[in-house]
């Protein structure tokens, strides 16, 4: 019980720490969309079932032990040698099955509910592929690609428009894990997984890979801002933009073109066209670098070319070993990229 | 019957060199003593599994720590993990059962004492194997490492591609080697519970714990025997060019799961049935009746073997199974936690009525009744597959397998321990250090696990070698911590306490506990023969029929 008080505690804190920007607590005891809330609602029912057989076996417990404890004038003497009962074990079978049949229940209507929820037509479509340590998102009928940061529109209960994502792995096996969105789903490698969420709540909710994947599974963490539906209609027309090209960048843009950045990374409408990396065609509108492990700086990004290990020890981006005027143009270069 | 062993000058009294004594040892073919050598190779392994527990836990004491680095972190929870599954719990559970199941059928030996000592071994092998990765894991031209792939491994992080090297390798030939041994021990007890039992001693009449080790032994043959396949499939996958696990050339990762959770699963109940024999000899001397519900308690068992081989992929709702699947696992999984609730009931009905004492076994026993019914409890909270899409894969599920590890399964052999060492050695353990030893175990322990469950709710992941300050986790962690070094001190009380004790603890005698099994007959410890006559009973507590021949069970049954 001290653990449920701590954790009201705990919950309590979170909300109070989330004014202004709606910055998620990656509590799922504050879901903000459909699965999530169904899944709250159906462990708060199993947890009050759990809890009250905890009482009831827990109270018998101490109550034997209190009871029957052995006391001295009891000495040398053997209490009544009972061998079992029939009635009785036949009680304490029943009771569980009966208990168990509720559970299941209850379990499988939600599992129902979530997993074989039809796709309306208006739903946003996204596939999302897991690489070691970095997510890497695709809007097939958008024609966008990004990383690290998903988007997707608020959803209006009246008109859903749920995401529905198609969960694929380049490398090894991940888990997508937006705690208030909805629970996880593995992404495995030559093998297709699906998931959706939905909320009516704009904002950004945190969560990561809960797979181990390798080295760097700690930071290969994930955000979704939900989009106002005219948030995200801006979003997207400004992803769908090509490339900018900067003529004072053009320094840094050809130190980029001409080392093995492009063997990894893509920026559209140039000759980078890697794929190993995330896609840089719109770096700058990502708040974060290195999926999540360091904010969107000029010093961070600078810092991430010359040392990644520095900020992601075990990452898969390697120590670009440029000169500073290189690094100082390709950073430059990088900023462009809005 | 007759229970009494001639007494015979015990050769152990009489000083040898120690080459002498240190070949006896390793040629031995004694059940008693290949039981103690098991019982303190995993103690060794405990020290060092507990060690890379500690190490884990400086590191996530608060966020941003820089105490060791990601690799070395994902080796000491791969390195944690194997050990304590493997060469800790299941040698440790081995031991006892080696040691105590001859002497409670009366017999004078296991069935094959030479495959005995061999399995022995082979387990000892497999432990050396995998700590040898340390020196030799990149080969002969590269510092060693230990593996880092997690302590299932799963596909394709195995793969040659993702595990250059030879530390996956040293991995899986250790579990492969003392797979092989745990199957011969598996063998030898089932050969020796049917074929060995003293006349009298009917199935019906077996000590649960040896009713108990029987269907432990019977999963182990059913359990083992598809991890063996899966590490001989990822050694093809490695050097022989084949493709079962290696998803860039068209492998399955989900096969090497489903092979490893159909391991996996049972294994905790090979774990843990073991642990329910232990409570099931343990709570009913302590207070003083018989087992209530004796054929239930079998049967319950029986059950529990039968339908936890068809719960294992209750590990894998996450891997999107459809869901007809995902409520098959649900309901199976949920299923075992009826005869798990009947046993744990039954423990209840023992003490009911009886006059409990409380040494210091028999308060292990009690911790492990409420705590291992919380195990129980979060259990089937994750059955229910949705919870466990939010539950899954974070802290919540560490801490609620530790609840069954630690403060069901170490509970338990902690309780056994107490019981049995003055039959193992001739004396007593301290029982004021017995209550430190549980006291601050029993602190260190709420403290660490009860506190683990809620980073997992609050969104957690487990295998993360750090993390962001997120609401709650840095002051939560920093609680995890701490109780994990008081846990740290109470196995080093216990550790002095085993070795003090030794020299200086109370003079047993046959039987100090006034309990009524056959082992209480022998003299303590057991001459090499165990019994100078082989017993003969007459109902499940033959000494409790000498002990009382005006009211004998044998009356009863």
């Amino acid at each position: 019980m001290s653990v449920l008080a701590l954790l009201f505690c705990f919950t309590t804190v979170a909300s109070a720490a989330t004014t202004g920007l709606p910055v998620s607590s990656t509590s799922m005891l504050a879901p903000a969309s459909t699965p999530a809330k169904t899944i709250f609602g159906l462990s708060m029912f199993v947890l009050g079932v759990t809890a009250l057989i905890f009482i009831v076996v827990c109270g018998l417990l101490v109550y034997s032990v209190v009871r029957f404890r052995g006391r001295a004038i009891d000495a040398g003497r053997e209490p009544a040698q009972v061998y079992g009962s029939t009635q009785i074990e036949l009680a304490w079978t029943v009771i569980p099955v009966l208990i168990v049949a509720v559970l299941f229940l209850a379990t499988a209507r939600v599992i129902h509910a979530i997993q074989d929820a039809p796709k309306p037509a208006a739903a946003l479509d996204v596939t999302v592929i897991g690489h070691q340590f970095w997510w890497e998102f695709r809007y097939p009928k958008l024609g966008i690609v990004t990383a690290n940061e998903l988007h997707i529109p608020a959803s209006d209960p009246a008109h859903p428009t749920p995401t529905f994502l198609k969960l694929l792995s380049a490398d090894t096996d991940h888990s997508f894990w937006v705690p208030e969105l909805g629970g996880k789903t593995d992404l495995i490698p030559n093998r297709v997984n699906q998931m959706w969420l939905d909320t009516p709540r704009p904002g950004i909710y945190l969560g990561q890979c809960a797979q181990y994947c390798g080295t760097q599974h700690a930071k290969m963490l994930l955000r979704v801002y939900v989009d106002a539906p005219a948030d995200f209609a801006a979003w997207v027309a400004g992803q769908q933009q090509a490339a900018v090209q900067e003529p004072q960048a053009s320094a840094g843009k050809r130190v980029f073109e001409t080392t093995a950045c492009i063997n990894c990374h893509a920026v559209a409408g140039t000759p980078a066209n890697g794929r190993f990396g995330p896609d840089l065609t719109h770096l700058m509108s990502r708040s974060t670098l290195a999926s999540g492990a360091a904010e969107n700086t000029f010093a961070n990004l600078r810092l991430w070319i010359q040392n990644p290990d520095a900020i992601k020890p075990g990452s898969l981006m390697p120590a670009m070993k440029l000169g500073e005027a290189d690094l100082d143009a390709v950073t430059a270069y990088l900023e462009t990229l809005r | 019957m007759s229970p009494n062993a001639i007494a015979i000058e015990n050769s152990q009294s009489e000083r040898h060199p120690w080459t002498e004594v240190l070949h006896e040892w390793v040629t031995t073919v004694d059940h008693k003593r290949l039981g103690i050598l098991y019982i303190g190779y995993a103690l060794c392994f405990l020290l060092m599994a507990g060690s890379e527990a500690l190490i884990i836990r400086i590191q996530l004491m608060r966020a941003h720590n820089d105490f060791v680095s990601p690799q070395v972190f994902n080796r000491m929870f791969t390195m944690h993990g194997t050990t304590m599954i493997f060469f800790v719990v299941m040698p440790v559970l081995f031991g006892f059962a080696n040691y105590l199941v001859p002497l409670m059928i009366g017999a004078r030996d296991m069935a094959f004492p030479r495959l005995n000592a061999f399995s022995f071994w082979l387990t000892a092998l497999g432990g050396l194997l995998l700590y040898f990765s340390f020196l030799g894991g990149s080969g002969l031209y590269g510092a060693g490492n230990a593996p880092d792939v997690g302590w299932w491994a799963y596909a394709p992080l195995g793969a040659k591609a993702f595990s250059p090297g030879h530390s996956t390798d040293y991995w899986t030939v250790a579990l492969l080697v003392s797979g092989f041994g745990s199957v011969g021990t598996a063998i030898n007890i089932i050969a020796t519970v049917f074929s060995m039992r003293c006349p009298g001693m009917h199935l019906g009449r077996m000590p649960l714990l040896v009713w108990l080790n029987l269907v432990m032994s019977g999963m182990v043959l059913l359990a083992i025997t598809p991890l063996t396949a899966a590490q001989l499939m990822l050694l093809v996958d490695r050097y022989l060019g084949g493709h079962f696990f290696d998803t860039q050339a068209g492998g399955s990762a989900t096969l090497w799961m489903h092979f490893f959770w159909i391991f996996g699963h049972p294994e905790v109940y090979v774990l843990v049935i073991p642990a329910f024999a232990f409570m099931s000899e343990i709570i009913p001397v302590f207070s003083r009746k018989p087992i209530f519900g004796y054929p239930v308690m079998v049967g319950a068992t029986v059950a529990i073997g039968f339908v936890s081989m068809s719960v294992w992929a209750h590990h894998m709702f996450t891997i999107g199974m459809n869901s007809y699947a995902n409520s098959f696992f649900a309901i199976t999984t949920m299923a075992v936690g009826v005869p798990t609730g009947i046993k744990i009931f039954n423990w209840l009905g023992t003490m009911w009525g009886g006059r409990i004492q409380f040494k210091t076994p028999m308060l292990f026993a009690i911790g492990f009744l409420g705590q291992f019914l919380i195990a129980g409890l979060t259990g089937i909270i994750q059955a229910c597959a949705p919870v466990d899409w939010q539950l899954s894969l974070s802290y919540f599920v560490v801490a609620h397998f530790h609840y069954v590890i630690v403060g069901g399964i170490l509970f338990a052999i902690f309780a056994a321990f107490y019981f049995w060492y003055p039959k193992f050695t001739g004396r007593m353990l301290s029982e004021r250090l017995g209550k430190w030893n549980f006291w601050l175990l029993f602190l260190g322990f709420h403290m660490t696990f009860d506190v683990m469950h809620v980073p997992g709710i609050l969104g957690m992941p487990r295998r993360i070698y750090t993390y962001e300050p997120r609401p709650g986790w840095e002051t939560l962690n920093l609680i995890v911590t701490i109780g994990a070094f008081i846990q740290a001190v109470a196995i080093l009380v216990f550790v002095y306490n085993l070795v003090v004790s030794y020299w200086k603890g109370a003079k047993a005698g046959n039987d100090p506990w006034d309990a009524w099994t056959l082992e209480w007959s022998a003299s303590s410890p057991p001459p090499a023969y165990n019994f100078a006559t082989i017993p003969v009973v007459a109902s499940r507590r033959p000494l409790w029929d000498l002990k009382h021949p005006e009211d004998p069970d044998s009356r009863y049954e």
